[in-house]
C-alpha cells in the first residue's frame, strides 16, 4: 500500500536502479569467479580489483557505432532489445525483498507490489520475455541470428511447461502451512513467504524445501530455471561455437548491451523467486521476528545472501558442464521434465491430503 | 488494493525508459559512419546466400502446439492448486482423472514422433 503518487515514483525508480546495480555487479561477479575457477585473475585494472569494471563497460558500450545491417528489418531489429528488457525488469515487482522500514515515519516497503495475483503475473511476464530474442533473431535477417531465435521459442516454451508445474508444488505446501489456517494456497508471494516461517523440531526451517516433495521441485525448478533464462548448460541460443552470437550476432553498441542486461537480470530474478518459493525468501529461524528497522535490514540482507548463492550456482555450472546437444536438450525437457515435473505435483497432492486425513 | 497495482503500472513506465534511455544517450555520442561493407549481413566473411525468411517445417509447429495443450492444463491446476487444502481428497482424484488423460497425450504425441527434434 502506498501513501501517494510519489512514494510509488520513488520506489519503482528505486527498484530499477537497485535491479541495474544488481546487474553491473553480476557481471564483474561472474567474470571473476569464472576467472578464478579457470585459473586466471579475472578484470584488474578499472579500479581497486576491477571494481569499477562495470561502469567501464557500460561507457565503452555507449560509445561503440551502432551498425544495423542493410536488410535488417529496421523497426523489429531496434523494437526487439526493448522488448526483451521491459519483461525482465518488471517480473521484479511482485518479488518480496525483504520487511518494512520505517524512516521518519515514512514507510518505504521492499514488498514492492504485494498483489494475489503474483505467481499468474510472473509467469506471464516471464513468457513475454521470449518475443524480444525471437524477434531479434528473425529481424536480423541473419542465419545464425535466425536460428539461434527459433531455438530459444522452442526452447523457452518447452521448459515454461516443467517451470510452470513445479511452481504449482509452493501454492500447495502453502495450503498446507497457510498461517490463516483456513488450508488456503495462495498465489501471493508474500503469502507463501509467511507460509514458510518458523521451524520443525525447532531448528530444521518450515522452508518447503524441507518437505518430502519439495527438495524435487526445487531441483525441477533450477533446472527449468536455468533453461528459462538460457545460461549455460542450456545457452544453445546463444552457443557462440555453432551460431557465432546467435539472436545477438548482427547487434552491436547499447542495443547488444540491453540483450545482455534482460539476460542476467531474468537470471537475478529467478534467483530471487527460487529463493523465495523453496528458501523461505527472507526468513531465516532466529532472525526473522528482529523488529524496526534493523530487522528489515537483516530480513533484506538474509534475502540477498540467498540470491547470491543462486548467482555463485549458476555461474558454478557455467564452469563446470558442457553445452548440451539442442535434440536432447529438446528430449530432456520434454521427456524427462515434464513427467518428472507431474509426477512430483501429483506427489505433493497426495502428500497435503494424507496430512490432512491424518 | 489498487494503489498496488498503480504500482506495477508506474514500474512498467518506469521499465520502459530504462532501455530507452541508455539508447537515446548513445544514440547522441556514438559515432556513425557506415559503408557498404560494414552494413552487410555477417555470414563468415562470405557473400550471404539465399533467403533467411524462409517456411518452416511443420515438426517445429507441433511443439508449439504440444506447449498450448499443456499450457492450459497447467492454468486449470492453478486455482485448484490454491483451493485445494479445503477441497481434499475429491479434489484429489478429480485432477488426478484430468492429469491422467493429459498424460495419455502426452505419451500419444511422444509415440507419434511429434516430440522428436529433426
Amino acid at each position: 500500500m502506498y501513501e501517494s503518487l510519489w512514494v510509488m515514483i520513488i520506489h519503482s525508480v528505486l527498484l530499477a536502479l537497485a535491479a541495474l546495480t544488481g546487474f553491473a555487479y553480476l557481471t564483474l561477479m561472474e567474470r571473476k569467479i569464472l576467472a578464478r575457477m579457470q585459473h586466471r585473475v579475472g578484470p584488474n585494472k578499472a579500479g581497486p580489483r576491477g571494481f569499477l569494471q562495470p561502469l567501464a563497460d557500460a561507457v565503452k558500450l555507449m560509445f561503440k557505432e551502432d551498425i544495423m545491417p542493410a536488410d535488417a528489418d529496421r523497426w523489429v531489429y531496434t523494437l526487439a532489445p526493448i522488448l526483451a528488457t521491459i519483461p525482465a525488469v518488471i517480473i521484479f515487482a511482485v518479488i518480496p525483498l525483504g520487511k518494512d522500514f520505517v524512516f521518519f515515519g515514512e514507510r518505504v516497503t521492499l514488498t514492492f507490489a504485494n498483489i494475489d495475483i503474483g505467481l499468474l503475473y510472473l509467469l506471464a511476464v516471464t513468457s513475454i520475455g521470449v518475443y524480444g530474442i525471437t524477434l531479434a533473431g528473425w529481424a536480423s535477417n541473419n542465419k545464425y541470428s535466425m536460428l539461434g531465435g527459433v531455438r530459444s521459442a522452442a526452447q523457452m516454451i518447452s521448459y515454461e511447461l516443467a517451470f510452470g508445474l513445479t511452481v504449482l508444488v509452493p501454492v500447495m505446501l502453502t495450503a498446507w502451512h497457510n498461517p490463516s489456517g483456513d488450508g488456503l494456497g495462495s498465489l501471493n508471494l508474500t503469502t507463501m513467504v509467511d507460509a514458510q516461517a518458523g521451524t520443525y523440531l525447532g531448528f530444521i526451517p518450515r522452508w518447503f524445501i524441507f518437505t518430502p516433495t519439495g527438495w524435487l521441485a526445487f531441483i525441477v525448478f533450477l533446472i527449468a530455471a536455468t533453461a528459462e533464462v538460457t545460461r549455460a548448460p542450456f545457452d544453445l541460443v546463444e552457443a557462440e561455437q555453432e551460431l557465432v552470437g546467435g539472436y545477438a550476432t548482427e547487434y552491436s553498441s547499447m542495443k547488444f548491451a540491453l540483450f545482455f542486461m534482460a539476460e542476467y537480470m531474468k537470471l537475478i530474478a529467478m534467483s530471487a523467486l527460487a529463493a523465495t518459493f523453496f528458501l523461505g525468501g527472507w526468513r531465516f529461524p532466529g532472525l526473522e521476528n528482529i523488529g524496526g528497522n534493523w530487522g528489515a535490514l537483516i530480513s533484506f540482507i538474509v534475502m540477498l545472501v540467498k540470491i547470491i548463492f543462486f548467482l555463485f550456482l549458476s555461474i558454478w555450472v557455467r564452469a563446470t558442464f558442457p553445452r548440451i546437444r539442442y535434440d536432447r536438450l529438446m528430449d530432456f525437457g520434454w521427456k524427462r521434465l515434464l513427467p518428472v515435473s507431474l509426477a512430483t505435483m501429483a506427489a505433493t497432492a497426495v502428500f497435503v491430503v494424507l496430512v490432512d486425513q491424518l | 488494493m489498487l494503489s498496488t497495482y498503480a504500482f506495477i503500472g508506474i514500474f512498467t513506465v518506469a521499465a520502459i525508459t530504462f532501455p530507452l534511455l541508455p539508447l537515446i544517450i548513445s544514440a547522441i555520442i556514438r559515432p556513425n559512419r557506415p559503408s557498404e561493407v560494414k552494413l552487410s549481413t555477417y555470414e563468415c566473411g562470405l557473400e550471404a546466400i539465399g533467403e533467411i525468411w524462409v517456411q518452416f517445417k511443420v515438426q517445429y509447429y507441433l511443439y508449439a502446439l504440444a506447449f498450448v495443450i499443456f499450457d492450459i492444463e497447467t492454468v486449470f491446476l492453478y486455482p485448484w492448486a490454491v483451493a485445494y487444502g479445503q477441497l481434499g481428497l475429491f479434489a484429489l482424484i478429480e485432477m488426478g482423472i484430468f492429469l491422467m488423460i493429459l498424460t495419455v497425450g502426452l505419451v500419444y504425441a511422444w509415440k507419434k514422433g511429434a516430440l522428436e527434434w529433426i
